[in-house]
Parts: C-alpha cells; sequence; structure tokens
C-alpha cells in the first residue's frame, strides 16, 4: 500500500477536515455544556419531595437510556418538526436544523446519563448534609446548589468523564442526518479521492486525540478519588 | 528442613524481614508470634514464595526456594498452607475444594481424589458437610476444611499463617484441636498465632519477632514466664490482658 | 392512534422479520441476531484480552491495555468504516455489510466487554489465587478453575447490560444499509413520507420494550447473584 496524504490535502478538502473537526468539537462542547446543566435540574428534581416531578424524571431517564442515540436523533429530526409549533420549526429550518436538532438529541441523552451519574454521586453522601444545610438556615434550593451538588459532583466525576467521552463519540452519529461533523467529512473526502486510509486515518487521529485527553483526565479523577479515600 | 540464612526483604523503602537466620527441624513445631506488622506473616509467607525475597537464601531439604531451577508449582505443593481468612473456593463444594489440587496437579483419578477427601475430612470431623459449600459453614468449620485441603497434597510440611486469628473465640478450640493433632503425628509446622495455650501444649520452640527481625528464641514456658528481651516483655504481658 | 395501527398491520412484519422467508432476514430479527452474535464472538475475545490486562507478563498487559484503550477512543461508526476497508484488505475478497458490521460490532465489543472481566477479576478476594497457587496449581489452571468461573458468574449482569447496549448499538447499521431495525423504519418512513411521526413512535417504542424488559431481568438477576453469592447453588464447575 502506498500512501499518498498529499492527495488529500489540498485546500478543498483540507478545509472540509477542518470544518468538520470544529463542528464535531461545537457540537461536543455545546452538547456537554447543554447536557450538564440540564443534568443538573433532573437531579434536583428528581429528589425533590414531590411524586410527579420524581415520575417525570424517572420517564425522561428511562426513556433515553433504553432507546439508541441513532433513533433519538431520528425522532428530533423527522418526528418533531411534525409537533412543534410551526413558527419554531421554520426559525430552526432557517439556522441550520440538522445541527439543531442532532444537538438536542444529544444533550438530551447525555443529561439523562450524567443525572444518573449525579444521582448516585448524591446517594453516597450522609444523609446529614441536607440537614446540616437546613438547619443553618438555607433553603431546601440552596443546600441543594451549595452543600449537596458541588459533592455530588466530585464523587460522580468519574463516571461523568465516562460520559463525556460516549457522548464526544457519540457526535459522530449526527452525520446520519447530514450534519457535516468529521465522520461525514471524512466520508466525503474519501468518496472523492478514493484514499481511504489517509481519509479515515487523519479522522481516526482526531478521534483519538481528544478521547485520549478525556481519557488521561479521568484516570486523574479515579487517582484523586482513590487517595481521598486513603488508599 | 528448612533454613533461612541472612533472609532480607523489603517493600520499597520499608525494611520488612532483616537479616533472618533460622532452621526448622523436621517433626518440629515452631510458633512464631509477634505485634501486628512485625513481619510474622510475611516470614511464612517467604517459604512458598508467595513473598520474594531481595537477599539471602531459604531451602527446603537443602533446595533453594528461589533456584531458577525451581519449578514453583512443584514446590508449592509440598508445602501446605492455612491462611487467616481460609480462602476456601466459593464455588466449589467441600469435597471438591480438598480434591482440587490432587486432580490438577498430582493428577489423580477423580475417584482416588474424592476417598483421599473423605478420609481427611473425616479426620477434621467434617465429613457430613462434604457435598455442603463453603459459605454455609461457620469460619471453624471452613478453616478445617482448609487444612484437610492442604493435606490432600501430602505435603511434608504445613505453614499457618494465623489460623484462628479470624474465628469467634467458640470457634477457635475445633481448628486447634485439628492442628494439635497434626502435630502429635509428627507434622513439621510453622504457626504465626497468638494462641498460648497452643504454643505451650505443642510447640517446641516460640520464635518471637518485632519490626521484621527476630529478637528472641525460647522454649514455650521460657518465653511466656520469662520474655527476655524488652519488647518481648511488653508483647507478654499484652496478650496477658 | 388509527395511524399507529395501520402502520403496524402493512408493515409490521417488514419491520419484524424483513423480507424473510422470501428474501433475507432482517428487521427487529435482525437487530437481535446481530447483537447475540455480537456478543458470542466478542466473549471468549474479551476473556483473553481482560485476563492479558492483568497477566504477570508484561507484552500482553501492553497489546491488551494498547488494545482497549485505541477501541475506546474511537466512535463506532469509524470503526465500521476501517472494518468495511481493511476486512476486505483481509480476506482478498469484498464482504456484505452485514459481515462488516459484525466485525466492527465484535472489536467495539471485545474492548468493553474485555474492562468488565477484568473488573469483576479484580474484585475477587487475592486470597483466593493465592490458596489456589499455593496449592500448587499453575497460572493458568487457577485462572480456569477458580479465578474465571466465580468472575464470570458475578459478571453476568455487567454481561448482560452489554447485551442491552449492543441491542442499541446496532442501529448504527443503518449507516451502511444493513436492514436491521433502524433501517427497516426508515425505509417505511420513506414509503410512507407522511407519518415520520408515527414511524418514529413505533421504532423508539420497538427498542424501549426489549432494552427496558432487558434491564429488568438484569435487575432479576442482580439480586439472584447477590443472594446465591451468600449460599452458592453454582453448579461443580470444575467438576
Amino acid at each position: 500500500m502506498n500512501l499518498d496524504f498529499g492527495a488529500i490535502l489540498t485546500p478543498q478538502y483540507t478545509q472540509w477536515m477542518m470544518w468538520g473537526a470544529l463542528t464535531s468539537l461545537a457540537l461536543f462542547a455545546s452538547a456537554w455544556i447543554l447536557a450538564f446543566l440540564t443534568a443538573s435540574v433532573l437531579v434536583a428534581v428528581g429528589t425533590a419531595p414531590f411524586r410527579p416531578a420524581q415520575i417525570a424524571v424517572a420517564a425522561f431517564v428511562e426513556y433515553h437510556r433504553n432507546i439508541p442515540m441513532l433513533v433519538q436523533i431520528f425522532v428530533w429530526y423527522f418526528a418533531m418538526p411534525q409537533l412543534l409549533p410551526d413558527a419554531w420549526t421554520s426559525w430552526i429550518n432557517a439556522h441550520n436544523s440538522e445541527f439543531i436538532f442532532a444537538l438536542i438529541a444529544l444533550f438530551l441523552n447525555s443529561a439523562a446519563y450524567m443525572s444518573e451519574d449525579m444521582r448516585s454521586g448524591l446517594r453516597s453522601l450522609p444523609r446529614e448534609q441536607m440537614e446540616a444545610g437546613r438547619a443553618l438556615g438555607l433553603s431546601y434550593l440552596q443546600t441543594m446548589k451549595d452543600v449537596l451538588l458541588p459533592q455530588a459532583v466530585r464523587a460522580a466525576l468519574p463516571p461523568l468523564i465516562n460520559q463525556s467521552l460516549a457522548l464526544f463519540k457519540a457526535t459522530s452519529l449526527a452525520m446520519a442526518i447530514g450534519v457535516a461533523e468529521m465522520t461525514y467529512a471524512s466520508r466525503q473526502v474519501e468518496n472523492e479521492t478514493y484514499r481511504t486510509f489517509e481519509t479515515f486515518a487523519i479522522a481516526s487521529a482526531f478521534y483519538f486525540t481528544l478521547s485520549f485527553a478525556i481519557m488521561a483526565l479521568g484516570a486523574w479523577a479515579d487517582r484523586r478519588n482513590l487517595k481521598a479515600a486513603g488508599r | 528442613m528448612i533454613v533461612f540464612e541472612n533472609v532480607d526483604k523489603w517493600y520499597g523503602e520499608y525494611h520488612a524481614l532483616n537479616n533472618i537466620n533460622e532452621t526448622v527441624s523436621k517433626g518440629e513445631v515452631v510458633v512464631v508470634c509477634g505485634p501486628s506488622g512485625s513481619g510474622k506473616s510475611t516470614l511464612i509467607r517467604t517459604v512458598n514464595r508467595l513473598e520474594p525475597i531481595q537477599k539471602g537464601r531459604i531451602t527446603i531439604d537443602g533446595r533453594d526456594v528461589n533456584g531458577s531451577d525451581v519449578d514453583v508449582n512443584e514446590l508449592r505443593s509440598h508445602i501446605g498452607f492455612v491462611f487467616q481468612q481460609f480462602n476456601l473456593f466459593p464455588h466449589l463444594s467441600v469435597a471438591r475444594n480438598v480434591m482440587l489440587a490432587p486432580m490438577r496437579v498430582h493428577k489423580v483419578s477423580e475417584k482416588t481424589a474424592r476417598e483421599t477427601a473423605m478420609d481427611l475430612l473425616d479426620k477434621v470431623g467434617l465429613a457430613h458437610k462434604a457435598d455442603e459449600f463453603p459459605p454455609r459453614l461457620s469460619g471453624g468449620q471452613q478453616q478445617r476444611v482448609a487444612i484437610a485441603r492442604a493435606l490432600a497434597m501430602k505435603p511434608p510440611v504445613m505453614l499457618f499463617d494465623e489460623p484462628t486469628s479470624a474465628l469467634d473465640p467458640e470457634l477457635v478450640g475445633e481448628v486447634l484441636n485439628v492442628m494439635k493433632q497434626l502435630a502429635s503425628e509428627g507434622m513439621t509446622m510453622v504457626c504465626v498465632t497468638h494462641e498460648m495455650g497452643f504454643a505451650r501444649e505443642v510447640a517446641d520452640r516460640v520464635i518471637f519477632m518485632d519490626s521484621g527481625a527476630v529478637l528472641e528464641r525460647a522454649s514455650p514456658d521460657d518465653f511466656f514466664q520469662r520474655p527476655q528481651h524488652p519488647r518481648a516483655q511488653k508483647f507478654v504481658s499484652d496478650i496477658r490482658h | 392512534m388509527q395511524d399507529i395501527i395501520d402502520i403496524l398491520r402493512n408493515y409490521g412484519l417488514l419491520l419484524t422479520i424483513g423480507q424473510f422467508p422470501e428474501g433475507p432476514i432482517g428487521g427487529l430479527a435482525l437487530t437481535l441476531i446481530l447483537a447475540l452474535t455480537g456478543l458470542v464472538l466478542s466473549f471468549p475475545l474479551s476473556v483473553l484480552i481482560g485476563v492479558g490486562r492483568i497477566s504477570p507478563n508484561p507484552v500482553a498487559v501492553k497489546l491488551s491495555t494498547a488494545f482497549v484503550y485505541i477501541v475506546r477512543a474511537l466512535p463506532l461508526l469509524m470503526l465500521i468504516f476501517w472494518a468495511y476497508f481493511i476486512v476486505p484488505l483481509i480476506i482478498g475478497r469484498t464482504v456484505s455489510g452485514l459481515t462488516t458490521v459484525i466485525v466492527a460490532l465484535v472489536v467495539y465489543e471485545t474492548a468493553y466487554l474485555a474492562e468488565v472481566v477484568r473488573a469483576a477479576i479484580l474484585a475477587l478476594p487475592k486470597g483466593q489465587a493465592e490458596a489456589s497457587r499455593s496449592l500448587g496449581l499453575s497460572y493458568f489452571q487457577t485462572m480456569k478453575d477458580i479465578i474465571l468461573p466465580q468472575a464470570l458468574f458475578n459478571a453476568i449482569p455487567s454481561i448482560l447490560n452489554q447485551f442491552i447496549s449492543l441491542v442499541k448499538n446496532t442501529s448504527v447499521a443503518y449507516i451502511i444499509s444493513v436492514d436491521e431495525l433502524t433501517y427497516a423504519a426508515y425505509q417505511v418512513n420513506a414509503q410512507l413520507l407522511t407519518k415520520p411521526v408515527q414511524v418514529y413512535i413505533i421504532l423508539a417504542a420497538i427498542y424501549f420494550i426489549i432494552c427496558f424488559s432487558l434491564n429488568r431481568l438484569v435487575k432479576l438477576v442482580e439480586k439472584r447473584i447477590h443472594t446465591s453469592r451468600q449460599a452458592p447453588i453454582a453448579a461443580e464447575a470444575a467438576a
């Protein structure tokens, strides 16, 4: 096999790949932030002493955990436009609807998993933390935000980092509805150049770089937790 | 039979065994005692190479335990080892626990292995539990099975690593009785234990260790009545209370 | 609602078994076949890699660790593309999309299942291996008779969880037009054109019912294994 990276590093293809990488990163970063915020809200609502809220959160989590990510993307891309108000749909269509629907599907899915990670982190905390917070005169929500959540996040850090890796890899599924992220771009370049190995090597290198960075972060969090456990 | 010559062992910076020179003769029963962290468990674990040593030599019947020509599996099959936590295999029945090593290492037939196992279980008083699974047994029963399991390989020497420390007090006696019987049959035994009564009744010698070194060797009576080293005196007075 | 019933009546068979028996099997049946094949083929490989990860042999450790990290760093989709490219190079002829997907799924799943096996081995008390080695059993005998029977039994819930994630991952086969459930639904949608909501509700519901029931099963098995750990009813694995 003779490799020829020159054939795919023309200005045109380089631009496609760069744009693909940027789109992947944008999708990952924005989905991560939205997922994290949503998950925090889900945890707060789901642990509140109000049964209907708990049930709603549980249903949300179960839906996202039991359906393939790709199908969730399809549900948003193919089905939701019919259900949303027309004004919303036309706004979304005017603003890169593929990206927006992929983003929504990705962040909602990740939020469900992240909220589960945080919730088990929360459950590992002693009950007295909430009582101590309330005893100081903090409200339920204040105690949640200032006392419980920060501790839970620390305990939940290793699974959250794992989930971040899953989210990053899942951004590749957005190609199925035509989002021109990295996987999409590499396939496009491959179609034009037939330089299969070279294009996939570049795309894989992109995924390796960020995935290994996330894994290194996870290893660091594991080590820190082991140290905190006094081992 | 077992000879330690200038044995040293470190865990990183920590000096776990400090220039050990000791001889255990055939048929002898030696009790090793000392405060926790004194290196006594480490000492007997070096004999069957569960722990490597960095300096010196350990020989069994003249054979260097750490010699490059030694097949470690063959070596270990001649040394019975009993653990503090029993370490029975929970997924195998009591009989299978005892039969496993003879069948796998000595390649004896299942029938022969079963007969031997039943004899040994009978000897430790647990033949009626042969088809139970270990987690259903009391700690004392589990430890007796563990002794039978080690005996199944017909080892000329048995090593005991705090065999009664994990037991409820009322279960200690049944295990010690099995060990006493073994001693009376002439088995060479090295026992890490704090059981004074056992030591006085059957031990030929007591070795006292602290900080990885042997500080005192004495007959059981001398050791428990008239300890010489200050740390041995403190240890004996501590375990009396 | 009436639409959904109509779609199920007209396309239910297509979604369940594809063109079978006139044509190739597809739909939900193919999804389950893919997942099951993936699990069965990746299981022995994952035991090998999982044991290799904690082997006393440094070369085995390096190779298996590299495999696990490299595979986990790539999206499944990238693995499918790589399989599409590499498998024909290795066996010297083009292969079907189905084969490509199975190869990619097995490689992907092996990496994850290997971590399950590794964790299950590490969770056993160290004394188990020590006791076995002290009796004179070799490293491999100890693995085969003492460590793996216990570790794999304890890992059954995690292995079932991996099966659930496999069922979901098979949907990615859609990208290279393998006629499993997601692709079948996509085709139904393309034929109807005007009923995407109903079609995708059906698709989501099928996955949900399967994965949700499997999840309940895992919980049940977990409880059974937990109680049997106190008093094992396990078969005599070394018999």
